[in-house]
């Protein structure tokens, strides 16, 4: 039976985590390598990093973070943040990325999405859709959340799957970094019409709200942030946790 | 002792390159490369394959003298080697995805689309699933029976002759993720992402 997942994020700016996990026996707390290590011993069954780097110059940082991590970590590695073409695309995984998340791009031109699909296989194409309600609908964001495309992020998930994209990310921007609970509504509809799988991101602040994410939000897999920072609940706990709701589970 | 990971241009090979040399250290040379000598005279061979059961095939074609080269490692001579993915989908005589392509036909079968039952199960198959070990492989040796593999294939392989299935994985129905006949080895899943159980795998196939 195919197990749901529990993907851990890490945010990376200029080549350091900026929210890591703060053990004691780390011996650099800002290493995304050391840290993806830790994720990945405790049995997360993928690494995804986000690259906020703001500037241009520091872009290159994260390819050398991937090459190191993808010596260490023999587990799925997705990377996403700031990719715009084909060629980020093909640097990121030369590098070791599994999967590359494209967000803008594939909302500016979703020519991205189908060339990088053909190219190296949707396997490795996950989009990854920022969705805010508005009224009864939710609308497409970009840019880190800040613009509004007013597209209908439904049609538009729909749309990604026709072009190629293996996977899904959906976060939602009114939940993300609430610690509330991820958008369920949001989650369910989303996959309930497309049918690759959808990974639930934005607003996890216990171990229920997982289990929600997948029971009720029928989302495949479930990526969350800050619930694994500093320690406070570990993946092998969310495992358990999830196991003991009866969810299926690699443990 | 030399292992040569094939390098025909068959997508993303990086982490197949990682996780051997992970393994191998320095008691193994891994070399990476779709030079013909190279090939010819190794001891082992790895054939990857990501992205499309053409695109594979194609790729495969666009090297001169690649599959003859193939052909004559891993059937007159007999060495040992491993197809992961579209690697091992390869193996068969025919595959559908895109259009009707003909494979290698080490192994007779074909690779046809995963019955998702109307849309029941998600495709592609992606992530952690139990294998189910149905003989003695000597790839699995020390693996442990229900072992989880990680996954990412909408395709699977059907072999005519049932006994070349050393394992399957339930999807939908029971999909064949690892073949094993004489010396010709393959798995569905990615031993390369499959955490430490994974490179035990790729240790035994180093072992042979």
């Amino acid at each position: 039976m195919l197990k749901n997942r529990i993907i851990p994020c890490l945010d990376v700016k200029n080549g350091r985590v900026v929210k890591g996990i703060n053990f004691v026996d780390l011996k650099d707390a800002g290493d995304p390598v050391e840290q993806a290590k830790i994720y990945s011993d405790g049995g997360a069954d993928e690494i995804c990093f986000l690259d906020i780097t703001a500037s241009n110059e520091n872009r290159e940082t994260i390819y050398d973070v991937v090459k190191k991590t993808a010596k260490k970590c023999f587990v799925p590695l997705t990377v996403g943040g700031g990719v715009k073409s084909v060629d980020d695309i093909n640097k990121l995984l030369n590098c070791g990325a599994d999967k590359v998340s494209i967000n803008t791009a594939a909302v500016e031109n979703s020519k991205v999405v189908s060339d990088s699909s053909k190219k190296f296989g949707s396997q490795c194409i996950v989009v990854a859709i920022d969705a805010k309600k508005n009224g009864d609908k939710w609308e497409v964001f970009t840019h880190g959340g800040r613009n509004n495309s007013g597209i209908n992020a439904l049609e538009y998930a729909k749309q990604m799957e026709k072009n190629g994209a293996g996977e899904l990310l959906v976060t939602s921007m009114d939940r993300d970094g609430t610690q509330v609970g991820y958008d369920i509504d949001l989650m369910s509809k989303i996959s309930s019409i497309v049918n690759i799988p959808v990974i639930a991101s934005g607003g996890v602040g216990n171990l229920d709200h997982l289990v929600d994410g997948i029971k009720l939000g029928k989302a495949s897999a479930v990526l969350a942030a800050s619930i694994f920072h500093y320690g406070k609940h570990s993946v092998k706990e969310a495992k358990e946790y999830l196991d003991s709701k009866g969810i299926p589970v690699r443990i | 002792m030399n292992v040569t990971i094939v390098d025909y241009n068959s997508g993303n090979i990086s982490s197949v390159i990682n996780s051997f040399k992970e393994v191998a250290r320095d008691k193994v040379n891994i070399e990476v490369t779709s030079d013909l000598n190279n090939i010819k005279f190794s001891d082992k061979v790895v054939l990857p394959g990501q992205g499309s059961f053409k695109s594979c095939v194609d790729a495969l074609n666009s090297i001169n003298g690649l599959v003859d080269t193939l052909n004559e490692f891993v059937i007159n001579n007999k060495k040992p080697l491993l197809g992961i993915c579209v690697g091992l989908q390869m193996f068969a005589d025919i595959g559908f995805e895109e259009t009707e392509t003909k494979g290698l036909g080490w192994i007779s079968g074909k690779v046809s689309k995963i019955d998702n039952q109307n849309g029941k199960f998600k495709l592609p198959h992606i992530g952690w699933n139990e294998i189910n070990i149905l003989k003695d492989g000597k790839i699995f040796k020390d693996i442990e029976n229900n072992s989880h593999m990680y996954f990412v294939h909408s395709y699977e392989f059907i072999p005519e002759d049932k006994s070349v299935i050393s394992a399957t994985t339930d999807y939908s129905s029971n999909i064949v993720c690892s073949v094993e006949k004489e010396n010709i080895f393959g798995t569905q899943f990615h031993p390369e992402k499959s955490d430490k159980i994974g490179l035990k795998i790729i240790n035994n196939f180093i072992n042979l």
